[in-house]
């Protein structure tokens, strides 16, 4: 499972929001910080807005906050937001021939391992596990993900 | 093994936009007495009785001055209100020896106090004790409940797949 930059941008707002509870994270902060376009984050914000995963205010100080709850909120509540995870649409040729439905198995069981994976890390969780590089590194601006649209 | 007579383990959770749920466990390895309680425990998490399981369980795991395998139970208010088992394993699957922890369950109602939290440390403490550096558990891909726990635990994904097929 190969997640979109939306995903992607999408994980990292609800996590810097969600490290920093009761605080305005600004979009530009985390635009700056992960290498992406203020107009696309921008547009993944909303969406999360939509789903009730953060709150916006406007104006001087204004941003976003975090108003999930961390010990609930999985890493498949968000990117079911943004990718269609569904069952894998067949490869072509995969359906009508024996050899494309076995590897559309061993694709399929790929998948199957990856969303169990998301479905078993909170945020709360994730917070934790970046606990020891957070504090190890300074404030250096992060690599932009590898990602595909 | 958890020393008996050590003050217990005070399980707590406080974590932001959670209630504050105190739950005082007493962390000791299991007693015949405690069975019956076990078998419920086990009955209401997994939905089947497994009454000889459990017997032949405390059997092999249960008796006193084992070295690699222990089988603790949390007490609180004056009831069992979950257990956790487990063993030292020398060399399975090319592994090196590790501590393995094959069951966990706890009360219904005594969830998100930290009983689970309690019993998963106690029984790290003694695979410590035992001499050895690593934690392992198994469980299915579809329990979420039990993936997120061990998940929150600081678990993560090990070398090992589990493989299997239907015989026919």
């Amino acid at each position: 499972m190969k997640l979109q930059t939306s995903t992607m941008l999408a994980l990292y707002s609800v996590l810097e929001a969600a490290s920093q509870p009761g605080k305005q994270v600004s979009a530009s902060e985390i635009a700056e910080r992960y290498g992406v376009s203020a107009h696309h984050l921008a547009k993944v914000l909303r969406e999360l807005g939509r789903a009730g995963l953060v709150d916006s205010s406007r104006g001087v100080g204004g941003g976003y906050r975090f108003s999930g709850n961390a010990r609930r909120l999985t890493l498949m509540d968000v990117i079911e937001r943004f990718e269609d995870i569904g069952a894998r649409s067949p490869e072509p040729g995969a359906a009508h021939t024996d050899l494309g439905l076995a590897i559309a198995r061993v694709l399929s069981e790929i998948d199957e391992i990856a969303k169990a994976t998301f479905r078993s890390i909170t945020i709360d969780t994730l917070l934790k596990l970046a606990e020891p590089e957070r504090h190890a590194k300074t404030s250096a601006p992060v690599p932009a993900p590898e990602t595909r649209d | 093994m958890a020393d008996p007579d050590s003050p217990g383990i005070t399980a707590r959770s406080d974590q932001a936009g959670e209630p504050i749920l105190e739950a005082k466990v007493w962390i000791r390895p299991i007693a015949a007495a405690d069975l019956a309680q076990v078998i419920a425990i086990d009955a209401e998490a997994s939905g089947i009785e497994k009454v000889d399981y459990w017997y032949e369980l405390f059997q092999r795991y249960g008796s006193r001055g084992q070295r690699q395998r222990f089988f603790l139970v949390a007490e609180g208010k004056g009831a069992i209100q979950g257990f956790i088992i487990g063993e030292v394993r020398d060399w399975e699957f090319r592994l090196p020896p590790c501590g393995w922890v094959f069951g966990i369950a706890v009360r219904r109602d005594a969830r998100l106090g930290g009983v689970g939290s309690a019993l998963l440390a106690a029984i790290v403490d003694c695979f410590r004790r035992a001499g050895v550096d690593k934690v392992r558990t198994l469980t299915t891909r579809d329990d979420n409940l039990m993936l997120s726990f061990f998940r929150s635990q600081g678990m993560m994904a090990a070398p090992s797949i589990p493989l299997e097929r239907d015989l026919e």
